[in-house]
């Protein structure tokens, strides 16, 4: 298969007051076209940052990304993200979200009503026709993830940027929004890569799980094919030993890497500073999550 | 005996959290809060009010009471009424006399000369009124746009905001003689459009109330949520278009939170600049009366006080409206 997206050997590396931080050193990733890729890593790695870099929103410090045999240098909808906060104009309700990605692509290609059925087609898609007239603010979580993955898809992305698209929502939406996306994923054969930290959906929904070692310095650990005939059923899956193997390895991988952090990585970091760093990482995380839930 | 009191407190526990009751509660606690405390508070101002008066002599009589400035109000009023049927008895003579000249003589050019009688309260009032909505109003137009330039760019919020420190703490009597100085200089006209004293009132107005929307505006802009930034960036929006589609939306709160401050400031600036520089107004009203020394001045001035008062209430309330009907959040709760 044809390379589609080349991550080619970046190094991230953040000026902070203490001096440069490492937080990547030499990804290095190639997906093709209609490819399920899954990253997942402890909090605080480096996920988003390759995701972001991905994205265009960071310049990586060396290496580069090359979509479509083109470098990447500034973030474009071509590229579009789903960010883990949904990230809705509160201001606007889901149609409106939805039509300001729509305008922006679309505006010199398409008629009017052309873009409103494009418009209330991805809405449809995510099951969300019900509510497209609500604000952020009406609907609940999952809902408003939805409206985000809406807005992601109707831009027609060549690759799809997901940052942890579920973490936020309770186990049976998540399920639930996990089942919509292998359906999406069927019909439109979209090149996805997503940013999970949970095993069971990096395996059911992926083609290849991508495990991250842990920053700082972080790089690609180990890369696992899942050769799952699809379309997938999460309770078929559940007795199936092939799944339940996949499952077993990328848990022993994050596993061993947490919890013995000095066992030799390939591009060996200070082990005790690396697993000080998750842990702040983790508890900035809470911080986070809670001012948001507050501010909800 | 046992059983008796188990069913007492199980009556009891049962007639507490009876729902009509809990309802009447709500409903007469929140009468209470509406209407009545603040009534109470009123009388009791009222009462506080005219006993404090009868106390204090001044020069000019005892210090009105609540009835005294009562009485004021209504001959402000009917000295306004007078002063409207003079205005108009004037014009219709003027148009009788020139009619007559005109059927005397054809090639007759009528003269309208304008009534030149002197302001009411209630033409003071609304000369306020124009000018502190016509200052705010000029204020707005520069103090948005510079806020947003600021907030989107740090290198112009590094190079003006000293200059924005040193100019929002100075009094608008400062400003006055300046303005008053700079407006005859630059406005030297002989027919004048806008009076030399409106443009004087609204400048200073406008000066001393750009600051609190600058900053604002300002502090709003630069707060967006990045994850908004981002998106803006993802869809390559044009600059223009992230101001108007993601940028001016995600600052309205603030936006109008130092818009209702300005209003404020801008309100108080004016009584005193007109108060000062004998400008129409309601200011000017307050100085002439306690250069006239009447012995009903203390009691207009009072008058004048109240109404100062609650045209600042009401303006706030209307901005409060406005951003009711602008905001997406629920910054306008209070
Ligand atoms: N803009 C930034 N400036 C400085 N450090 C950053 C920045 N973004 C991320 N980092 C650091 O890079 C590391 C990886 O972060 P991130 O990619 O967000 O982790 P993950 O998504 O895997 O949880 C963390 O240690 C984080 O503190
Ligand atoms: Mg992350």
């Amino acid at each position: 298969m044809s390379v589609l997206l080349d991550i080619s050997h970046i190094d991230m590396e953040f000026p902070t007051p203490k001096g440069p931080f490492t937080a990547l050193r030499d990804v290095d990733l190639k997906i093709s076209q209609g490819e399920f890729v899954s990253l997942i890593g402890h909090s605080g790695c480096g996920k988003s940052t390759v995701l972001n870099v991905v994205a265009g929103l960071y310049q990586a410090t060396r290496g580069g990304v090359i979509l479509n045999g083109k470098e990447v240098t500034e973030p474009g909808p071509e590229r579009a993200v789903v960010f883990q906060n949904h990230s809705l104009l509160p201001w606007l309700s889901a149609y409106e979200n939805v039509e300001l990605a729509v305008k922006q692509v679309f505006g010199s290609s398409k008629s009017k009503a052309e873009m409103r059925q494009w418009i209330e087609y991805n809405l449809d898609l995510v099951h969300m026709s019900h509510a497209m007239h609500k604000r952020p603010g009406e609907i609940s979580g999952g809902m408003k993830q939805r409206v985000g993955i809406a807005r992601a898809l109707a831009m027609q992305p060549k690759v799809l940027l997901m940052d942890e698209p579920f973490g936020a929502l309770d186990a049976l939406t998540r399920a639930h929004m996990q089942d919509s996306l292998m359906e999406i994923q069927a019909e439109l054969n979209n090149t996805v890569i997503m940013i999970t930290h949970d095993v069971d959906e990096a395996v059911l929904l992926s083609d290849r799980i991508v495990m991250m070692t842990n920053g700082p310095a972080a790089t690609i650990g180990e890369i696992l094919e899942v050769d799952l005939e699809r379309p997938r059923h999460r309770l078929e899956l559940a007795d199936n030993p092939l799944y339940n193997q996949y499952r077993s390895k990328v848990l022993k991988f994050l596993h061993e890497r947490h919890s013995k952090p000095d066992v030799p990585i390939k591009k060996s970091a200070q082990p005790k500073s690396s697993s000080q760093q998750a842990a702040a990482n983790a508890k900035a995380r809470n911080a986070q999550k809670e001012a948001v839930e507050d501010a909800a | 005996m046992n059983t008796t009191t188990v069913n007492a407190t199980k009556l009891a526990g049962f007639k507490l959290p009876q729902l009509s009751e809990v309802f009447n509660g709500t409903l007469v606690s929140g009468a209470i809060r509406l209407v009545a405390l603040p009534l109470a508070g009123i009388l009791a101002f009222l009462l506080l009010w005219s006993i404090t008066a009868q106390n204090i002599d001044t020069s000019l009589g005892k210090f009105p009471g609540p009835a005294a400035v009562m009485e004021q109000f209504n001959s402000l009023y009917d000295e306004h009424q007078r002063s409207r049927n003079k205005e108009q008895a004037f014009y219709e003579r003027q148009e009788k006399r020139n009619a007559e000249r005109v059927a005397k003589d054809p090639n007759y050019e009528p003269k309208v000369r304008a009534y030149t009688g002197k302001e009411t309260f209630l033409d003071q009032i609304i000369t306020s009124l124009i000018t502190v909505m016509s200052g705010f109003l000029l204020a707005v137009v520069i103090a948005i746009p510079l806020g947003i330039a600021i907030g989107l760019s740090k290198t112009l919020n590094s190079a003006i905001n000293p200059i924005i420190q040193v100019f929002k703490p100075v009094s608008p009597l400062a400003w006055l003689p300046l303005v008053t100085m700079v407006v005859s200089a630059l406005y030297a006209t002989p027919d004048p459009i806008v009076a030399k004293s409106f443009l004087v009132s609204l400048i200073t107005v406008t000066l001393c109330c750009l600051w609190p929307m600058v900053i604002n505006t300002a502090v709003g802009v630069a707060g967006i949520d990045k994850d908004l930034i981002n998106v803006s960036k993802v869809l390559r929006l044009p600059a223009l278009r992230h101001v108007q589609k993601i940028v001016l939306p995600a600052s309205v709160p603030m936006i109008f939170t130092g818009m209702r401050l300005s209003l404020g400031v801008a309100w108080m600036v004016l009584i005193a600049a007109e108060m000062l520089a004998q400008n129409p107004g309601l200011g000017k009203f307050v100085w002439d009366e306690f250069q006239n020394g009447s012995s009903n001045s203390l009691a207009r001035i009072m008058a004048a006080v109240l109404v100062i008062g609650v045209i600042g209430f009401l303006l706030d309330r209307g901005m409060l409206v406005l951003q009711k009907l602008v905001s997406w959040d629920d910054s306008a709760s209070q």
